[in-house]
Order: C-alpha cells, then sequence, then structure tokens
C-alpha cells in the first residue's frame, strides 16, 4: 500500500467539456491492499464521469460498509459522500435521492453488503426503479473481516484455508433481472474497456443500473481454486459484445464496427452501443438475457457486458409524481399552507 | 322481554356519566359512536371517546368507552359505567359486569337474554334492533350498519341527544354522498322512536346542552401528527406499517394531498414511502434530511427497537430526522392495541455506544400538530435525531382540544447550513469544528459548492475535517463536543409545563404525556382531602433546569408514568444525579389508559403513610 499520493500530473492531460482534466476527480489515496480489483474500479469510476463531464460535485456517493463501501474515499473528493450502515447504502440513497433529483447517485456496495446484510435493500430498491448506479465489487468473500466466505462464493469454491464452500451462490444478476431491474450489467475489474462505457451508459440510465463487478480480493480470494481470482475470471469471462458509450455529441458510425452491431437509446440522445454481440444478443429481452445468464453458468463461463437494458421504464421520480424542483429546493410557501387552512382544518374537525 | 327485576333507581345525573358500547370488529360500528360522540361534543359538552379494540379485524370484542364530563375531567375515569350498550354477545358476561348498581344495560332483545347473566341492582333496557332493521331493510350489509345507526337513535331518546345535532353529523359526513343522508336520517328515527314507544320516560342519566366547547375541536393524535409534518414542512415521509402509528403517515398523506398537490402540475410537492420494513424507513429518513429535504418516520415499540442501529448513525454523524415513536404495550409484540408509555429508556439512549437522543413527549394531539411541527426545526438546529413519543390513547383516539393555531410569520430553523456565497468565505470547511462554541458544527448539503464543502458523511471516528482517523484524542474530542451539544439543547426545546397551586405545597407531581389529565384530576381530588400538590410536566429531554429546581423545592415527589419500570424516573435519576428514594412512582401498565383514580389512590395511599405534619 502506498502512503504518498503523486503529485505530478503531465501539462497536456486532456480536458473534459467542462475544462477539467481527471484529476479533479480523483480521491484521496486509497488504503486497499496493493492490488484490490476495487481501485481499478475506483480508476473507471473517475475515467466515466469526468468523460461525461458531470460536475465532480453534482455526484453523491453512497455506500454501505465494507472494504467496497470504504472505496468512494478513493475517488471524487468534491462530491459528497455517504458511508452508511452495513447493507442499508439503498435505503439511505433513496432517501437523499428522493430528497434531490438532480444529483448523480452512485452507489457502491460488495457482495456481503448486498447479497447478505442488504438482500433485503437491494432487492426493494430494484423494485422501486429508483435512479441510480448500483455497483457491486464483488468478490466472493469478506475482506474487512478476513476472508470468510461471502453469498455470492461459488458452491465448490475453494478459500484460503482449503475449505470447499458447500452452499449455492447468490447470483445477483440473474436476481436483479428477475426482480425487475430496468438496466442489469456485469463487468470485471480487470476490463477497463468494458467497464468505463458499462458506467458511462449506466450513469446516464434513468432508473434503476446494476453492475456486478468481480473484482478480485487479492489478500484472501485470488488463490487456485477460487473462483473470484484474477486468473479464473479472465479465463471465463465471455462478453456479451463490446460496449461503447456514445453521448449525444458524438456519431456513430456503424461501419467502423465488425459484426452484429445494436445501438440502445438512453436518455436524451445518449446511446450505447453494442458490438461484436455473440448470436445476435438482444438486450431488450428480459428473458433471453435471463437465458444468456444462466446458459453461460452451466458451461461455467462468466457472462459480462449489456446484459439487459429497458430505457423507457418509469422511474422512483415518476412513480411518486415529483416535481422537477428537488424537493429540497422547495421554498416553505410551497410547504406551509399556513393559517388560513388551518381555519378550515379546525372547522373540520368540529 | 325485558326481565323484569326491580333495580333501584339512581339519581339524576347531568352532563357527567361514562356510555361503553360493546361491538364486534368489522361490523361498521366505529362510525356510529364516533357520531355518538360528536353529537355530544356538538352540543357544548366535554366529551372523550376511546375505543378499546382487539388485535384483528372482524368478529372480536371491540369497545368504545364515552366519558362525558361538563367540568372537563377527559382522562378515562376507570371503574364501572353507568350505560352499557351491548351489541356484541360474545362479551356479555363481561359487559354486564361492568355496569355500576343501578346503571343500564342497553342490549337488541330480538334474542332471549341468558337468565344467569341478570344482576338484580341494574335495569335491562332492551330494544329488538335486529328485528327493525330486518323488517326495515333488506340489504344484509345495510341491515348491519343501520344497526348501529338505530342504537343511536334511541340513545337519542333515552338521554337526551338533541337530534339536530346528529342530523347535522350526518349532513357533513355524507356531503358528497347526498344519497345516504335520508336513510341514516330515517334510522336514527326509527330507532328514536321504537325507544319513545317502548320507555315512557328517558333515563335520569341526560344531557343539557352547554357551552364549554367554544374555540375546541376534536382531533386524533396521529392525525395532528400528520398535520404538524405537512406544516412543519416535511417532504419525505417513509413508513412501514404497525400499529397504532399507521395513521400518522395516513394523516402526512391526506393533508399533503389536499394542499401540497401543485394546482397546475398536478405534481406532488411530498413523497410518502412504504418501506420494506422499519430500518429502510429510518435509513430513508436520515437519507432525506441529509441531503436538505425534511423527512420523518412513524413507527411503534418494534420498530424503534430496529432503527437503533442508524439511530445511533444519524447521532454520530449528525443528521437530522424525525422518528415519531406512537407507544403500545411491550416487549416485544406485547399488546399492539393496547397503550403504554414504555420506550422512554430505548428511545432516550437508543443505539449501542455512548448514544443520547432527543425526545419530545406531547400530551395531547395539539401538542402532536406544534411538536410535529417543531420537531423538524429542533432537529435541523441539533443536527441530531428528535424522537416524538406519542401512545395509542393519544394517537387513535379524538381528544378534545383548542384550535389549532399557526403563526404566519413564522420562519423554518433550517439551522446552520451553509450555502455556495457563504462557503466562499469560508477558509477551510470542516464538517465537526465547533465555530461558535455551542458544540453545533455547520453542514453542507450535497451539491452545493462545485470546490467547497464536500465530506464523508460517517459513522468511523472521524477529526474536525471529516477526514477518518483511529486517533483516540480525536475521537474523545468529538464525543466531547457532542456532549456539549447536548448541554446547548434544551435551549432549543420546550421547557416543562409547571402548575404551580401553592407556593408552600410540599408535594409535587411530574408527569409526561397522555398521564397529563389523568393527574389534573387526581389533583383536583386530592384538594378535596386538603392535599395541596403542584405538578410539572415535562415536554422534552435532555431535561430542563426547571426540573431539577421543581424536585429541590418539594419534599415528596410522585412521578407519574404508564409502564412497568418506572423508566421515566430512572431517566431522571440518572441524569439529574437524583437519590431514587427522592421519587415515588406512580405506575401504570396493563395497557388502559391511565385514570383519575388510579393516580388518586397511589398517591393517597402513599401520603396515609406519612404524618400530616410532613405534607402540611
Amino acid at each position: 500500500m502506498s502512503f504518498l499520493k503523486p503529485s505530478f500530473r503531465h501539462p497536456k492531460s486532456p480536458t473534459n467539456r467542462l475544462g477539467l482534466t481527471t484529476r479533479a476527480y480523483e480521491g484521496t489515496i486509497s488504503t486497499l491492499c496493493a492490488g484490490c480489483g476495487h481501485d481499478s474500479i475506483s480508476a473507471a469510476i473517475i475515467q466515466a464521469v469526468w468523460g461525461l463531464g458531470i460536475p465532480p460535485h453534482r455526484v453523491a456517493k453512497m455506500s454501505g460498509i465494507g472494504c467496497s463501501s470504504k472505496s468512494p474515499n478513493y475517488f471524487l473528493s468534491q462530491a459528497h459522500g455517504f458511508n452508511s450502515v452495513h447493507g442499508r447504502m439503498p435505503s439511505v440513497t433513496t432517501g437523499a435521492n428522493v430528497a434531490n433529483r438532480d444529483l448523480l447517485y452512485l452507489g457502491v456496495s460488495g457482495d456481503g453488503d448486498t447479497a447478505s446484510i442488504g438482500m433485503g435493500q437491494f432487492a426493494h430498491v430494484i423494485r422501486r426503479n429508483l435512479n441510480m448506479l448500483y455497483l457491486v465489487e464483488n468478490n466472493g468473500c469478506y475482506g474487512l473481516t478476513k476472508g470468510q466466505d461471502s453469498a455470492t462464493s461459488d458452491e465448490g469454491s475453494t478459500n484460503k484455508k482449503g475449505r470447499v464452500n458447500p452452499y449455492t451462490a447468490i447470483d445477483l444478476v440473474s436476481l436483479a433481472l428477475d426482480l425487475g431491474a430496468t438496466f442489469v450489467a456485469r463487468s470485471f475489474s480487470g476490463d477497463k474497456e468494458q467497464l468505463v462505457p458499462l458506467m458511462q451508459a449506466a450513469m446516464t440510465h434513468k432508473g434503476f443500473a446494476l453492475i456486478d463487478v468481480v473484482s478480485p480480493c487479492v489478500t484472501f480470494n485470488n488463490h487456485a481454486g477460487s473462483t473470484k481470482s484474477y486468473d479464473y475470471t479472465r479465463e471465463h469471462v465471455e462478453a456479451a459484445g463490446v460496449v461503447d458509450f456514445v453521448p449525444t455529441s458524438q456519431e456513430i458510425t456503424l461501419d467502423q464496427i465488425e459484426g452484429s452491431t445494436k445501438v440502445v437509446d438512453l436518455h436524451n440522445g445518449d446511446k450505447v452501443q453494442l458490438s461484436k454481440l455473440a448470436n445476435d444478443y438482444d438486450p431488450h429481452d428480459r428473458r433471453a438475457a435471463f437465458d444468456a445468464v444462466q446458459d453461460h453458468k452451466q458451461r461455467d463461463r462468466l457472462l459480462t457486458g449489456l446484459i439487459y437494458v429497458d430505457p423507457t421504464a418509469e422511474n422512483f421520480h415518476d412513480i411518486l409524481n415529483l416535481p422537477s424542483t428537488p424537493l429540497n429546493a422547495l421554498a416553505q410557501e410551497q410547504l406551509c399552507p399556513g393559517e388560513s387552512a388551518l381555519k378550515s382544518i379546525n372547522n373540520a374537525l368540529k | 322481554m325485558n326481565p323484569r327485576n326491580m333495580a333501584p333507581v339512581m339519581d339524576a345525573k347531568i352532563n357527567d356519566f361514562v356510555v361503553k358500547f360493546a361491538n364486534v370488529n368489522g361490523s361498521g360500528s366505529a362510525s356510529a359512536n364516533s357520531m355518538f360522540a360528536k353529537a355530544i361534543y356538538r352540543m357544548g359538552i366535554p366529551v372523550a371517546p376511546r375505543n378499546i379494540f382487539p388485535s384483528n379485524i372482524q368478529g372480536a370484542p371491540t369497545w368504545y368507552e364515552v366519558r362525558i364530563n361538563e367540568q372537563g375531567y377527559l382522562a378515562r375515569r376507570g371503574g364501572q359505567v353507568e350505560l352499557m350498550v351491548s351489541v356484541n354477545p360474545q362479551s356479555m358476561t363481561e359487559d354486564v359486569a361492568e355496569v355500576c348498581p343501578g346503571g343500564y344495560f342497553f342490549y337488541d332483545n330480538t334474542y332471549p337474554l341468558d337468565f344467569n347473566l341478570i344482576r338484580d341492582d341494574i335495569h335491562f333496557i332492551g330494544l329488538p334492533l335486529t328485528e327493525i332493521t330486518n323488517t326495515n331493510f333488506d340489504n344484509p350489509r345495510l341491515q348491519q350498519l343501520f344497526k348501529n345507526i338505530i342504537y343511536v337513535g334511541s340513545l337519542a331518546y333515552l338521554i337526551g341527544i338533541e337530534f339536530a345535532a346528529l342530523e347535522s353529523i350526518v349532513n357533513d359526513t355524507f356531503a358528497k354522498k347526498p344519497k345516504l343522508i335520508q336513510p341514516n336520517i330515517d334510522a336514527l328515527k326509527l330507532g328514536f322512536d321504537e325507544a319513545q314507544r317502548q320507555f315512557s320516560e328517558p333515563l335520569p342519566l341526560q344531557l343539557k346542552p352547554s357551552n364549554a366547547n367554544q374555540g375546541k375541536i376534536l382531533l386524533e393524535g396521529n392525525a395532528a401528527c400528520g398535520l404538524g409534518a405537512v406544516f412543519g414542512g416535511a417532504t419525505v415521509c417513509a413508513w412501514y406499517p404497525i400499529t397504532p402509528s399507521t395513521s400518522v403517515a395516513e394523516g402526512f398523506e391526506k393533508y399533503a394531498k389536499q394542499f401540497r398537490i401543485d394546482s397546475e402540475t398536478k405534481e406532488h410537492n411530498f413523497a410518502v414511502i412504504q418501506a420494506e420494513d422499519e430500518l429502510a424507513a429510518i435509513g430513508m429518513v436520515i437519507g432525506s434530511n441529509w441531503n436538505g429535504a425534511r423527512a420523518f418516520t412513524a413507527t411503534s415499540g418494534p420498530g424503534v427497537s430496529l432503527m437503533q442501529e442508524f439511530l445511533g448513525l444519524a447521532y454520530f454523524a449528525e443528521v437530522p430526522s424525525v422518528l415519531i415513536d406512537v407507544q403500545r404495550a411491550g416487549p416485544s409484540t406485547g399488546m399492539p392495541t393496547r397503550t403504554q408509555q414504555s420506550d422512554i429508556l430505548i428511545s432516550a439512549y437508543a443505539s449501542h455506544g455512548d448514544t443520547k437522543q432527543v425526545v419530545l413527549f406531547p400530551g395531547n394531539p395539539k401538542e402532536c400538530f406544534e411538536l410535529t411541527a417543531d420537531a423538524f426545526d429542533i432537529a435541523d438546529q441539533l443536527q441530531t435525531p428528535v424522537i416524538m413519543l406519542t401512545d395509542l390513547d393519544l394517537g387513535m383516539n379524538e381528544h378534545l382540544v383548542d384550535e389549532l393555531n399557526w403563526d404566519d410569520s413564522r420562519q423554518y430553523q433550517k439551522g446552520k447550513v451553509l450555502n455556495a456565497q457563504e462557503l466562499d468565505q469560508v477558509e477551510r470547511f470542516g464538517r465537526y469544528n465547533d465555530v461558535d462554541g455551542d458544540g453545533i458544527p455547520y453542514r453542507t448539503i450535497a451539491g452545493t459548492h462545485p470546490q467547497k464543502g464536500a465530506f464523508f458523511t460517517r459513522g468511523t471516528s472521524r477529526d474536525e475535517y471529516a477526514v477518518y482517523t483511529e486517533k483516540g484524542e480525536a475521537y474523545e474530542r468529538n464525543m466531547e463536543r457532542l456532549n456539549l451539544k447536548w448541554q446547548t439543547a434544551p435551549q432549543y426545546l420546550p421547557k416543562p409545563i409547571i402548575s404551580t397551586k401553592d407556593k408552600s405545597a410540599h408535594i409535587g407531581v411530574i408527569h409526561f404525556g397522555t398521564s397529563a389529565e389523568a393527574v389534573r384530576e387526581a389533583i383536583d381530588m386530592l384538594a378535596e382531602q386538603n392535599h395541596r400538590i403542584n405538578d410539572l410536566r415535562v415536554l422534552a429531554f435532555p431535561f430542563h433546569a426547571e426540573v431539577t429546581d421543581f424536585i429541590d423545592a418539594h419534599t415528596h415527589i410522585f412521578v407519574v408514568e404508564q409502564n412497568r419500570d418506572a423508566q421515566f424516573k430512572t431517566l431522571l435519576v440518572n441524569e439529574l444525579e437524583m437519590d431514587p428514594k427522592r421519587l415515588n412512582s406512580v405506575l401504570h401498565f396493563n395497557g388502559d389508559p391511565i385514570s383519575a383514580r388510579i393516580v388518586f389512590d397511589n398517591i393517597q395511599a402513599h401520603l396515609s403513610t406519612i404524618t400530616s405534619a410532613d405534607v402540611a
């Protein structure tokens, strides 16, 4: 683990539409183990938010408890963060999101935080189609308490001490599909090429977006026999296609891409472009998505990429019929009915 | 046929008696019974109706007890009742036993009365309610509903309810369904006429119009909390259904729909979220308040248990939140539909670690309205959770209170929140920096400023600049500052209400919440025995200095509370470092609202053990 962050930057670092370099999107130095998958994800987050040109302070970084949930400290220092209680990030994010619809809500959770203690809240935030990106940094173990199996640890995977996990794994992607999630993706912390555009698409999606990212724990779950190690994941990954995020301003040139291509329209003209799709994979078909996930699982392959998206579904703000002005910005005159209204209430109670 | 026993006839009682209805729940009796109470209210006579209901939806016994008292003593009186209206054969044995000697047992005599039930010392007055409804209505549902209205009509004759008062209520109730007005009035007349035909004289229990209800309304505490949240500027209500708090969220939604829907866009300037459990409910509340919107939840004891972890986070991370706990009888599931004041300690010290929480104790629905609105100001100003403790009796029963009022010049007090311009003036923002020396730091809301004010909210230890640290001294400084904030807190909280009858009196009663009415009446009863007693009603925790002063000023202190373990006394002893022997407990915890009789008996029994010189 390094304890000093280099301050040198190339004078000609590229800038985004706000004129900011990625430096404006960085956080404090990571205290995670050297080589931790989570740090790669943090780097991808910086790239994704920078690339979208979102002002850092317009992001709210939400998390629960665990190694994953510490990581929001390591990106976007100019954004408020909320490291809440174990497994409860979804409810805190729901409240925050309802209070101010205008921020980008970036929830960072882990497999322990989501698939065990936070399972209930995970399920219900999906049902509400809350407009957020829910990242699971999935390493199959409890790192901060020294490597116990988590609920996403595959049956038959061995832990560092050689014990074979006898329990079936919870697959968050299948579960999210079943619960009606409107954006479901999986990725690998080692595949930044895929991860960054996936994140950008998820951040642009107006609804609940899950990215389940296999993020190996170098200290407790990166050995032979583990199904969440770097080596195992690299050997078993199978992408649904190449993912490109295409902002409104950019034109898509289909002829540059080989093989089958699909363009998914997101909010206000932004698009996700999927190319090299295996067997003409259609990410709009929930049932096909489910089948594809199961099919890969049976073949001991890990399907990654954008697995399902429904860009048209009503999100929680629509369901609640909230105004375009965030609730936290309403003036007292809009909130308090005042003495005259109270008189009529008094009369109705006589 | 009515039994021909020759019970003694009681002396006439005007505007001072108790009527109790024994019904089957789910039979539509609630609206008829509430019509009965409201008619008495509209006659200008002080009235206190109370539901005593089961944790059940249909078919179990339920009661509605109405105390009528011209002098305005509206606590539960306790003891037997003058008139029992029996519409439930299941509970007849206990209902007969509850009538006072010389009292009246009104029942449906379509079916014969079990002779074993007959007492010689009470009057049985029967009317063929089922027969009347079956003759007059075809539809079985209407038969059931109108049976209730018919007995109200009969009571109008028997105890002198003004028929015009009943008619006005029917008109108001069915203003939007005018077709139902005439059938209801007809049903009232059926009952009235039948009673007049059967009984040559009304009962000696009589209602006479009064004007004691000028400027008063009948209101339930839960609805008042919901209304207070609307006036207090709450925009988010996250909750999980639990008796007896559910009607708080429902009340908020009802009034929000009335006042918070944009007339043009039809958009909602509020959000009601039915959460998946109480943990999520308080999590949402904390998330909203963290992000600058006023949010609250309503729950009962089991919910407060579940919310403990989050309450510790909100205390330590200093996130304002408002929680309304409508207390019921615990522990565990306890008696879900019975009242208690037994969440005092779990609220005051909610969560693990060193935590202390601000608690408010409203005593009536008007205070529910006011203190709920205030709670949002207090939470924002102190940046901490505020737990309001009401109870089932207060929340789910109508109480006679002064009209509600609101000062239009009042501005919401948002506390120390820095906006972008203010942040520009700050050299280095420190979220947990005690700039003003009152223990209350400044906070910022997400998205305010591009370069300044961002910080990481966490439940783990940090320094004044919200930077993670495990250094003992930084942790200690923070905990000490939280303590300083605690010392600052009382100046933002409502002071206790002290009623000094006599400056030289040696006896003082301390109470809070719904014991207020019972204590007031008991003190008047004791005054008739020449006991001069002052009382102090606590509205907030942490306690004000006035509480200590009151205890110091009296030789004998009684603490009245509705739980087994004297939780409030424990809080006084612990926080004020009192000698426990200084505080005598008056405890009541069987699930019924406390009565004046219970308070009177307890205090009198204690005083009788003391020589008169001590208490003079």
